[in-house]
């Protein structure tokens, strides 16, 4: 009872204030907002001094990163360097951590023979489960822990909001936000981070294009894959200084088409589904600051790479599991997985892939990183065994399964552009809390992965390429 | 609150010009977000730089560089300096 | 009345931003400005792992931590970065609900010494909201690098609250904070916040609305800014009391 009157006495203090309003010609919000600005005012200069006139070097910083000229191509070269450094850096390690890895592989299969354990235990324990395991660590673990400390170091010195700067013009066009540039970086480290980061949109309608075509960013669960896949069929598996550029190049090229797309879909989502004008844009453009540099790389180190590394192993293991089980149960002379394989084999062919590849997309769904090992485990289990120590090792694999230039650029542009990992969805689904924009962002990604890599298949073929 | 005699807006300061805030052009949300970046009346700005495809323009506004639209920047009528 | 401070809305608004059961002796809430630290100074004080980087609006989440200092339990809560707390976006409003109704035992507001100006607005503001308010002048080494000098001492005078520099980065000054906190969440600071002066006929105004919301709300919330938060048509305050009044405070974005 006490409650209501009290509400009813509020209401009436509510309507004084609204009349005091009525009698203002200025807005009353005008001169509050003045009068706090100008006390600051007077007191900050009350009691700061400058000391001496400094240069001002985020200024030139800033005249060069985001100079008419040079702005966009520094983005690029930045772009380009930091995959350089990830792919030569990851190389040598790579190499090491694949050879101990399958030299302990060895002695855990003598061991297991040594036991007398039965042929299904050793397939299961170490053919599957430990091989997936250590593609994943060997090939995930090197480029992601240079990666996300040099990532780190941009994100620290304060260059992200800059390319948001630079891209935003790009972005209104298409009807959407500046920042969804820096969603978009964020998204080099993980998707479900980028969906994250895209709460600092106001507009829910922008907010919703960044988080429906995030996934267009490479996450780091795929570009060690694709720099994999690249170094094979554009360096001949060999390391050397011209083919880790040309590999970097080809990453920086994939990442291009992917921003492409990215402004497409988002146009085409604007134009259809998410109609509406561009909302307003302010960015506080932040002064540069010294990253610490070992913390920086201690902290990505432990909290990003081991993180996201578990995460994946947690994944790879039963993943591997699993598909040697179905790599080696048999329906007549068949396996499941080549039972299955052969099913989507028409269709993966007619856009550029095989029908193993497909499947492993598919049973990739929980975490990206376990793509690969299933199809690497696939291929093992349907045609010879091979020593898998190495880039070369693997590059005969694939063209043992005849693999050509064809089927290497749909296999990258197919991960870069296809369905988002579970996690990504999960967390798509909690930040709209809806059902069918998270059925959207799987679908939508899946239609374009498809279509271009259709196109491009059919293209080759047709112009004898292929 | 109505247009001055001369309707000079942030988004017309060239790169290094500075302009006193004169009125806000906008209403509803956008004043407010305005007003709580310190473009009150008084405020002197600066235009600092251009993004490479010309838009948008951040201004130096009360210590703090903030990028605007060019169709944000139109409705801050200022007086040149 | 019947309004006691367990029954009014403080206990249920701090349970909801609080999802958990807490036993500490003191609630203290970091607000600021995006980019000035606040996730820094919060991992520093909590041992946590708050995403931290150089660009507004990177925490997107909040974070709630504890630590103890001089024999108490103290949990931080790591508000959204805004640059004013007149409730123009969710984060604006989550800020403000939290250092208004759920009534901190202290808020310390983490300032960008290198940009003192702009940041001392929403010092301003939160001011008139509550006078439990701990100026942390953080990045103060960034300062000192662009040949900034603050008088600290005069701005503490001018603001009636203590000011405190700190480089959260390197833990400069954390102790000298950790102690201030303590000392103002047990009163044991006197504290003389700057008043804002509007002019005459906004201020009669503000002093007789002020004066008939005296009786409504409980003793602690303060009646002067709630008067002047409906003389300028802030409907999201009314939300903010209502909840209150009707203990079912929904803090939104939050995430538990
Ligand atoms: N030099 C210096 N940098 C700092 C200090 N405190 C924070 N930073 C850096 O400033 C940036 C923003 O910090 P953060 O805690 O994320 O800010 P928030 O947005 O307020 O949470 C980060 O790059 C920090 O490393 C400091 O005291 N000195
Ligand atoms: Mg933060």
């Amino acid at each position: 009872m006490t409650q209501v009157t009290q509400i009813t006495d509020l209401n009436e203090v509510v309507r004084k204030a609204a009349e005091y309003r009525e009698t203002q010609d200025e807005s009353v919000r005008d001169r509050i907002v003045s009068n706090i600005y100008n006390e600051a005012e007077t007191l900050a200069s009350s009691v700061v001094s400058h000391l001496e006139r400094r240069v001002d070097w985020d200024r030139k910083i800033d005249n060069i990163v985001t100079s008419r000229i040079l702005g966009y191509p520094l983005m690029l070269a930045l772009l380009g360097a930091v995959f350089w450094v990830t792919l030569s850096g990851a190389n040598v390690p790579t190499d090491m951590l694949a050879n101990f890895f399958f030299g302990l592989e060895e002695h855990l299969s003598a061991l297991f023979f040594q036991f007398g354990a039965p042929d299904w235990l050793h397939g299961l324990v170490v053919l599957g489960t430990y091989r997936a395991l250590a593609w994943v660590v060997s090939v995930m673990l090197p480029p992601m822990a240079i990666f996300f400390p040099i990532f780190t170091l941009l994100e620290d010195l304060g260059y992200l909001p800059r390319v948001a700067f630079n891209l935003d013009r790009a972005f209104k066009r298409v009807g959407a936000h500046g920042k969804q540039a820096l969603t978009m970086s964020m998204g080099f480290g993980c998707n479900a981070a980028g969906v994250i980061a895209a709460r600092i949109i106001d507009s829910p309608r922008e907010r919703m294009i960044a988080i429906l075509t995030n996934n267009f960013v490479p996450c780091n669960g795929r570009f060690p894959a694709i720099i994999a896949i690249s170094m094979i069929f554009l360096a001949g598996g060999v390391i050397s200084v011209y083919g880790t550029i040309l590999a970097a190049a080809m990453v920086v090229a994939l990442i291009l088409i992917g921003i492409s797309v990215t402004l497409l879909v988002s146009w085409l989502l604007s134009k259809t589904l998410l109609r509406g004008e561009p909302s307003t844009f302010t960015l506080e453009l932040p002064p540069y600051r010294k990253p610490q540099i070992i913390p920086v790389i201690v902290r990505s180190l432990f909290d990003r790479t081991l993180f996201v590394l578990t995460r994946a192993v947690i994944v790879a293991a039963p993943a591997g599991a699993l598909t040697w089980i179905f790599a080696n149960i048999y329906i007549g002379d068949l396996s499941v997985i080549g039972y299955v394989a052969g099913w989507l084999d028409p269709f993966a062919r007619a856009i550029g892939l095989d029908g193993i590849i497909v499947l492993a997309f598919i049973l990739g769904l929980p975490a990206n990183e376990i793509v690969v090992p299933i199809m690497v485990m696939s291929y093992l289990a349907a045609g010879s065994m091979l020593e898998f120590d190495s880039l070369l090792a693997f590059r005969q694999l694939l063209l043992s399964q005849n693999w050509t230039m064809l089927t290497a650029l749909n296999f990258m542009i197919f991960s870069l552009l296809h369905f988002p990992c579970g996690t990504t969805l999960l967390t798509i689904r909690k930040e709209t809390g809806s059902l069918k924009w998270t059925v959207l962002a799987a679908t939508i990604p899946t239609i374009v992965a498809v279509l271009v890599c259709f196109i491009i298949a059919q293209g080759a073929r047709l112009t004898g390429l292929v | 609150m109505e247009a001055k005699d001369s309707e000079f807006t942030l988004s017309r300061l060239r790169v290094g010009e500075r302009g006193v805030v004169t009125s806000l052009h906008a209403q509803g949300i956008i004043r407010r977000r305005m007003l709580d970046l310190g473009l009150v009346p008084g405020t002197v700005v600066e235009s600092v730089r251009r993004s490479p495809a010309g838009d948008p323009t951040a201004y130096n506004i009360r210590g703090a560089i903030i990028a605007l639209r060019a169709e944000e920047g139109c409705k801050v009528y200022v007086e040149l300096l | 009345m019947g309004l006691t401070c367990q029954s009014s809305g403080k206990g249920v608004l701090r349970e909801d931003f609080l999802s958990y059961e807490t036993k500490s002796d003191y609630i203290v809430a970091l607000a600021g400005n995006p980019n000035t630290g606040k996730s820094t100074v919060f991992n520093a004080l909590t041992g946590l792992k708050q995403h931290t980087g150089n660009w507004p609006g990177k925490t997107v989440t909040q974070a709630l931590g504890n630590y103890r200092h001089g024999q108490k339990l103290i949990t931080l809560v790591d508000l959204p970065g805004t640059y004013s707390l007149l409730a123009n976006s969710p984060e604006e409003q989550v800020a403000r609900d939290f250092i208004c109704f759920a009534e901190p035992d202290a808020t310390v507001v983490v300032v960008d010494s290198t940009c003192l100006e702009r940041n001392l607005n929403l010092v301003l503001q939160v001011l008139e909201i509550t006078p439990k308010t701990i100026v942390c002048l953080n990045l103060i080494d960034e300062a000192r690098r662009k040949k900034l000098r603050i008088d600290v001492e005069m701005l503490a005078i001018k603001l009636g609250v203590p000011v405190i520099p700190t480089a959260a980065r390197s833990k400069e000054g954390l102790g000298f904070l950790k102690d201030t906190i303590n000392r103002v969440a047990s009163d044991a600071i006197q504290l003389n916040p700057l008043r804002l002066k509007y002019e005459d006929r906004l201020e009669v105004a503000i002093s007789k609305l002020a004066g008939e919301l005296e009786p409504l709300l409980p003793e602690r919330i303060n009646k002067r800014w709630i008067a002047l938060r409906l003389l300028d048509g802030d409907y999201t305050v009314i939300d903010g009391i209502q909840k209150f009044l009707e203990k079912k405070i929904v803090v939104e974005g939050f995430a538990s």
